[in-house]
């Protein structure tokens, strides 16, 4: 392989996929929820129980309807709101906690 | 007995995980990656935000097509899955009947989806077809390229008939597996024809229903070539379905920035749809056991 073969091995393998930093932040952070989940469930597992949802729900199941709901959240921002997501982010995250401790 | 928790069987299926991240998760997230930027050929690429999102979700293009495509797959269920069910009872249990109706049933399934769309083109066309020259000489003013409503007639009943078999297929083994001991405890006390139906075999058939009604959900709802081949997505917009919209902004307009976030939209939306359907059956299960 000649120099430099990391990225240019990076760029023939994945440029195809057109990487940004916005697009893999977001999926790195994804990816550590998920790393975090998991660690957070081997040191102390999940009991499914009914909190303000009308179904009872485990820690996972909690997480993926937070999850799902963040991305309608930032969609109804967008097509109700418009431009500046952040304000969306953050309510997506202050609803994440509350959905992960009373939901 | 102690049960030894011991998670080492999900390495059994790490081969699947790969398989799935190579064919689902790698081209997701080019899609994801492709939603925020704007494509200008050759590998170049600009990074435009949530642009692409904002003219997506205020297009009203895409709402008209998103109801037309709720409203058809909702027409969709409301008739297979009861018609699946009722041809599912009428099925004879055993005999030589059995193989013969399973394997009539199972035709129109064994039939490719563009030539499915070819031949109701061809059935429904007024000059030609059995089913429109048929309609025409009984008096009936039947045109599907040119009446809406005729045209949506001519794809849910290709859609019937295309996919109601698969709905059976599913009841009857679920009727099948229905231990006899049931229908004698029922017969016992008496119960009538429908209280068999609505308290043994409706309840015991939920698991296949489950299925039946998730597959058939997600089939109706990314819908592509059938009506794609027999109205083409006309007359006007009538029977433009949401993914012969975003083929045609995808393949023919070649604008990889909208189309992928139209594409992640509405993968929400079947994850959701799937998501609430599979909950609500599920739970509906588990308040019947306490």
């Amino acid at each position: 392989m000649e120099s430099g073969t990391l990225a240019d091995w990076l760029e023939h393998s994945f440029g195809w996929m057109a990487w940004t930093w916005v697009t893999g932040t977001f999926f790195l952070t994804i990816l550590g929820l998920l790393v975090v989940m998991t660690v957070w469930e081997l040191a102390m597992p999940t009991v499914q129980r009914k909190g303000f949802l009308p179904i009872s729900t485990t820690r996972g199941d909690r997480f993926f309807i937070g999850l799902l709901s963040s991305a309608f959240i930032h969609l109804a921002w967008l097509g109700l709101v418009g431009a500046g997501l952040t304000w969306a982010l953050a309510i997506c995250a202050a609803w994440m906690v509350v959905l992960l401790r009373y939901g | 007995m102690d049960k030894i928790p011991n998670n080492r069987a999900w390495f059994l299926i790490l081969p699947v995980f790969l398989l799935v991240a190579f064919s689902a998760l790698i081209p997701l997230m080019a899609v994801v990656n492709y939603s925020v930027q704007d494509s200008f050929g050759g590998g170049v690429w600009i990074f435009v935000g949530d642009e692409w999102f904002r003219d997506v979700l205020t297009d009203g293009r895409l709402h008209d097509a998103l109801l037309r495509q709720l409203g058809f797959s909702g027409l969709v269920l409301l008739i297979q899955i009861p018609l699946g069910v009722l041809i599912a009872l009428a099925m004879p249990s055993r005999g030589w009947a059995v193989p013969v109706c399973l394997i009539l049933l199972a035709l129109p399934l064994l039939v490719p989806f563009n030539v499915v769309g070819t031949i109701w083109q061809l059935f429904a066309r007024v000059d030609i077809g059995l089913m429109g020259n048929t309609l025409r000489e009984m008096g009936v003013e039947f045109n599907y390229t040119d009446d809406p409503l005729h045209a949506w007639i001519t794809v849910v009943l290709m859609d019937v008939w295309h996919w109601t078999p698969l709905v059976v297929l599913l009841c009857y083994s679920g009727l099948r597996a229905i231990p006899p001991a049931f229908y004698q405890a029922a017969r016992i006390d008496g119960a009538s024809r429908s209280a068999i139906f609505w308290y043994i075999e409706l309840p015991k058939l939920r698991g296949v229903l489950t299925i039946a009604v998730l597959l058939r959900f997600m089939d109706s709802f990314m819908i592509f070539t059938e009506p794609f081949v027999v109205t083409g997505g006309g007359p006007g917009n009538a029977t433009n379905f949401l993914s012969i919209v975003l083929t045609n902004w995808a393949i023919e307009r070649r604008d990889l920035g909208p189309a992928a976030a139209f594409s992640i939209i509405y993968f929400l939306l079947v994850l959701l749809i799937c998501w609430v359907f599979y909950t609500a059956i599920t739970r509906i299960g588990q308040a019947d056991k306490r």
